[in-house]
């Protein structure tokens, strides 16, 4: 599989990184810069070629015809999108383009057809949706989608004096009358993808597997605060507050931003009419206390500024009790912050590379297999996969007990035509479904592969 | 310093050199020769101490631009002290200092002979040699990196520290690729040559030895009177194919996937047809007289500008009793050496055209002080980090030159044969003038002079920034 990524700034980077680590990907990087392109050839097995990725003679020299799939990410929307459009005349290939003016946000649907985009990825939407929906859980700390949306993947921690403490799994839907399913648990540097007899302890990260309603009622069951946020505070007013402040006006959530610069507030309110934009600087403390943060349910920290966003949470962590969101630009010191209990971190340039080479890997594995969408789940231990059965499927027909499934694997939910199950010992798989397989072997591609 | 993964692929490197031992000890058993005990022990050894050395636990599988630097060349050595073995053991060359430098001549494709009299050696002695030059012209480790994945990270240093030229680069994304593309068209070239050999009525043994001596643009002949005595077809097989493996191998590549145009338009490779064509027509009407027909002044002339250019060294008339201009014309040659990308050593064309493009730049500069100038290549702007590492790599090239020059003159020669010698050696070609020409050998040079040219051989080969690392206090410090 051939992919040109053209533009390596931090996305670039990351997924020249991701992907030159997958044994079938050759991977060719484009940019203006000469530095830039040989540092990355140094590092990483890919080639370069250095030049403007928008003009055919550099495509032509990056391999575009024998190209599968063509990243446009460098930090102009325009060129991006000139680039897909000269790939697709000159090559065969599925194109991705980084579009991030909310200007053009809103014709997105335009280009996607027009100039045959395969992906079309804003980071900052797509930082705003993350963020959006850990405000939506505030007890999870990371949340998985799967079968568009209708089926998710919630991990948290259990707490000190939580029911679940010392519960089996098999317990677990009969004694708080919930239907959800625990597809894995991690303890310590260990994760386990459980039986029934598992028995659950304090500390556990324990991710469940549930559709969007029934998550929340287990979560008010287990007697975590579920409610989702009712305000928010957000410190700085750029592009991706403004995509949150907008998603959650709408889902009728109050919503305080605080900004330092005048004309962004201006525009801020004319934008977002429901939201109260204050004009101050976040980071000063009592601007903070008089916005209400001792009161806040929740407090995410949007500056352009690393160190700004981290010291403005350690502070709101100390005022007040409710959720909070941090965003981090630079990834290269993950595990640092993720010792000082910042809540959840986001990190866009890494959401946006995770968004493409999923798709890429998508693209691969739908070449040979039948894997629809594919997850790293506890801590990149295991997979949470989703295949479509097709007709001849050896597991149609079959009661999952009856089935021979290999040991750390898990069906963990079935979706029938839109219908969520959550499968029991006697539910069969059918044609036609997709189903949602847990497991610690990697490299899956067909869902027999699943059995002994 | 990650000691661990460098001795890990030390030992592959090892295990596979006593892998292509098997090749002569086939030929020992063909011929019945009393050698195949020789190669037997000498490949058992180093598959066993390879095999020790590769079973070194190696936790941390990284690989950085000094670990790479220092493989390579350690690798080099290792390969040519344990390459040495067979000729000892067999008793060929008892004396170990010459052992050495005929084997380092072999894998750095150079040469140049410490011998009086090849045609003693045993057959399977003579392909041992031989077929150093083979495994030599594109680099043992380049073999190993299109058999597997090294080091956790990245090889690129390793191709580039092995590779010849001054801006080595893959010519498809995997390394792994890249190397399997080039040894594909390393053999394939190989055993062409060998067939059209065959095809003109070469001995099979003949042919194979040759073939390996053009490939990697090496010299060793299995006659003393080394190309002399085959047939006019014969020598223009290996003229032609002497000139092909000095072309950059990435433009066969291109070739294969038909991109015509990239090809026409490389100016190294046009440079560098244009030199080997104007040499040969200026030495031809230099010679004429000295022949009786015009048509084999011709050969003479073309198959001697070929040897010399690419670094090849066979040799088919003693030039050194040419007229003076063609023996000046050749010494030039030497230096000037073969593409960039290729097997053939030098200095390389397309360094020699950016040098003289600084020139002209430069002077540019200094009748409009303000002016700005890029130095191109193939249309392409070379970076200054690729003019500046060539403009290092010459003066580097020129001190050695001369301190090498200097340790040798304690041996009392004449200074066409000290200076030729020393030019043969670094850059690889084999025979030089005087002493050292077509007809003479090393042999009577001391054994610190050898040990010289053996170092010579290793900086020519290396390209001069591995080998001195190696003798860098700061590769070594923690």
């Amino acid at each position: 599989m051939n992919t040109i990524i053209i533009g390596c700034g931090k996305v670039g980077q990351k997924l020249a990184e991701q992907l030159s680590q997958e044994d079938n990907q050759n991977i060719t990087v484009v940019d203006t810069r000469y530095d830039v392109v040989q540092d990355l050839i140094n590092q990483y097995d890919a080639m370069g070629v250095v030049g403007n990725g928008a003009s055919v003679e550099v495509l032509l020299e990056a391999g575009v015809e024998t190209a599968d799939i063509l990243i446009a990410v460098t930090n102009s929307d325009e060129v991006n999108l000139l680039t897909c459009l000269l790939a697709k005349k000159t090559g065969n290939c599925q194109t991705i383009a980084r579009v991030r003016k909310p200007d053009y946000n809103k014709e997105l649907h335009l280009f996607k057809d027009d100039l045959g985009l395969a992906m079309v990825i804003n980071p900052e939407l797509t930082a705003a949706n993350e963020i959006a929906r850990a405000l939506r859980f505030p007890s999870a700390i990371q949340i998985d989608t799967f079968a568009k949306g209708r089926i998710e993947i919630l991990k948290f921690k259990v707490a000190d004096k939580s029911v679940l403490d010392n519960m089996s799994v098999w317990e677990i839907n009969s004694k708080l009358n919930t239907d959800i399913l625990v597809c894995g648990v991690e303890r310590g540097e260990e994760a386990f993808i459980p039986d029934g007899n598992f028995v659950i302890k304090k500390g556990d990260f324990v991710s469940i597997i549930a559709a969007p309603l029934n998550g929340s009622a287990f979560f008010k069951k287990i007697g975590v605060k579920t409610n989702r946020v009712k305000d928010t505070i957000i410190v700085g007013g750029g592009p991706i507050s403004y995509y949150l402040a907008d998603k959650l006006i709408h889902r009728g959530i109050k919503v305080k931003i605080i900004e330092k610069k005048e004309e962004v507030c201006d525009k801020l309110c004319q934008q977002l009419p429901k939201a109260i934009i204050i004009n101050a600087d976040g980071t000063d403390n009592r601007v903070l206390l008089e916005a209400g943060i001792e009161n806040a349910e929740s407090f995410v920290a949007l500056t352009n500024i690393d160190e700004e966003n981290i010291m403005l949470s350690l502070f709101a962590k100390s005022k007040m009790n409710g959720k909070l969101v941090t965003k981090v630009n630079r990834v290269a010191y993950d595990e640092i912050i993720a010792n000082m209990d910042l809540g959840t971190v986001v990190y866009p340039k890494d959401i946006t590379a995770e968004y493409i080479v999923r798709f890429v890997r998508a693209k691969e594995n739908s070449l040979d297999s039948d894997i629809e969408t594919m997850h790293l789940i506890l801590d990149g231990k295991a997979e949470a996969l989703e295949f479509s059965i097709k007709e001849n499927s050896p597991v149609i027909g079959i009661s999952l007990e009856a089935l021979p499934i290999k040991r750390n694997t898990l069906i963990a939910c079935i979706n029938r035509k839109g219908k969520i199950i959550i499968p029991r010992g006697q539910d069969e798989i059918c044609a036609g479904d997709t189903v949602i397989v847990v497991t610690t072997m990697m490299g899956l591609k067909e869902i027999s592969d699943i059995l002994d | 310093m990650n000691y661990k993964i460098i001795i890990h692929i030390l030992g592959l490197a090892l295990v596979l050199e006593s892998a292509f031992m098997l090749l002569p000890l086939g030929c020992a058993v063909i011929y019945g020769e009393r050698e195949v005990w020789t190669f037997l022990a000498c490949s058992s050894i180093c598959f066993v101490l390879g095999f020790l050395l590769k079973s070194i636990k190696v936790n941390n599988r990284s690989m950085y631009a000094k670990e790479g630097l220092v493989t390579v060349s350690l690798s080099w050595i290792l390969l040519s002290i344990f390459g040495a073995l067979p000729f000892i053991v067999s008793g060929s060359i008892p004396n170990y200092i010459d052992a050495l430098f005929e084997t380092v001549s072999g894998f750095t494709t150079t040469g140049a002979t410490i011998l009086t009299d090849v045609e003693v050696l045993p057959k399977s002695m003579l392909l041992w040699r031989s077929f150093t030059h083979w495994i030599g012209g594109m680099g043992v480790l380049v073999f190993l990196m299109s058999l597997m994945k090294l080091s956790g990270g990245n090889n690129i240093y390793l191709l580039k520290a092995e590779s010849t030229g001054p801006a080595v680069g893959k010519i498809v994304p995997r390394i792994q690729s890249s190397t399997k593309i080039l040894y594909g068209i390393y053999t394939a070239l190989t055993v062409i040559e060998m067939v059209l050999l065959l095809i003109g009525g070469m001995k099979p043994f003949d042919a194979i030895t040759v073939s390996f001596g053009t490939a990697g643009t090496g010299g060793f002949a299995i006659l003393n009177s080394s190309l002399a005595d085959y047939t006019s077809y014969q020598q223009s097989i290996v003229t032609v194919f002497m000139l092909l493996f000095g072309v950059d191998f990435s433009l066969y590549y291109l070739l294969l996937i038909r991109k015509f145009r990239d090809v026409a338009h490389s100016e190294e490779v046009r440079v560098y047809l244009g030199i080997v064509f104007i040499s040969i027509l200026l030495i031809w009407i230099n010679i004429a007289g000295s022949f009786d027909s015009i048509w084999t002044s011709l050969k003479h002339s073309s198959f001697q500008v070929a040897s010399i250019i690419t670094t090849t060294g066979y040799v088919t008339d003693n030039f050194d009793l040419w007229p003076e201009f063609s023996k000046a014309l050749l010494v030039m040659l030497m230096f000037v050496g073969a593409c960039a990308g290729s097997t053939g050593g030098g200095i390389k064309v397309c360094r020699i055209m950016i040098l003289l493009k600084t020139i002209v730049k430069e002077l540019k500069v200094t009748i409009h002080p303000k002016s700005t100038h890029k130095i191109t290549m193939n249309g392409r702007i070379v970076e200054h980090e690729t003019v500046r590492s060539v403009n290092v790599y010459i003066m580097a090239y020129i001190i050695i030159y001369t301190i090498a020059m200097l340790v040798i003159s304690f041996d009392n020669f004449d200074f066409t044969t000290n200076f030729t010698a020393v030019a043969a050696t670094i850059n690889n070609i084999g025979p030089g003038l005087g002493m050292v020409g077509p007809i003479g050998n090393f042999s009577a040079y001391s054994g610190l002079s050898k040990i010289v040219f053996i170092l010579n051989m290793f900086i020519g080969r290396l390209e001069v920034f591995p080998m001195l690392i190696l003798f860098s206090p700061y590769t070594w410090k923690k």
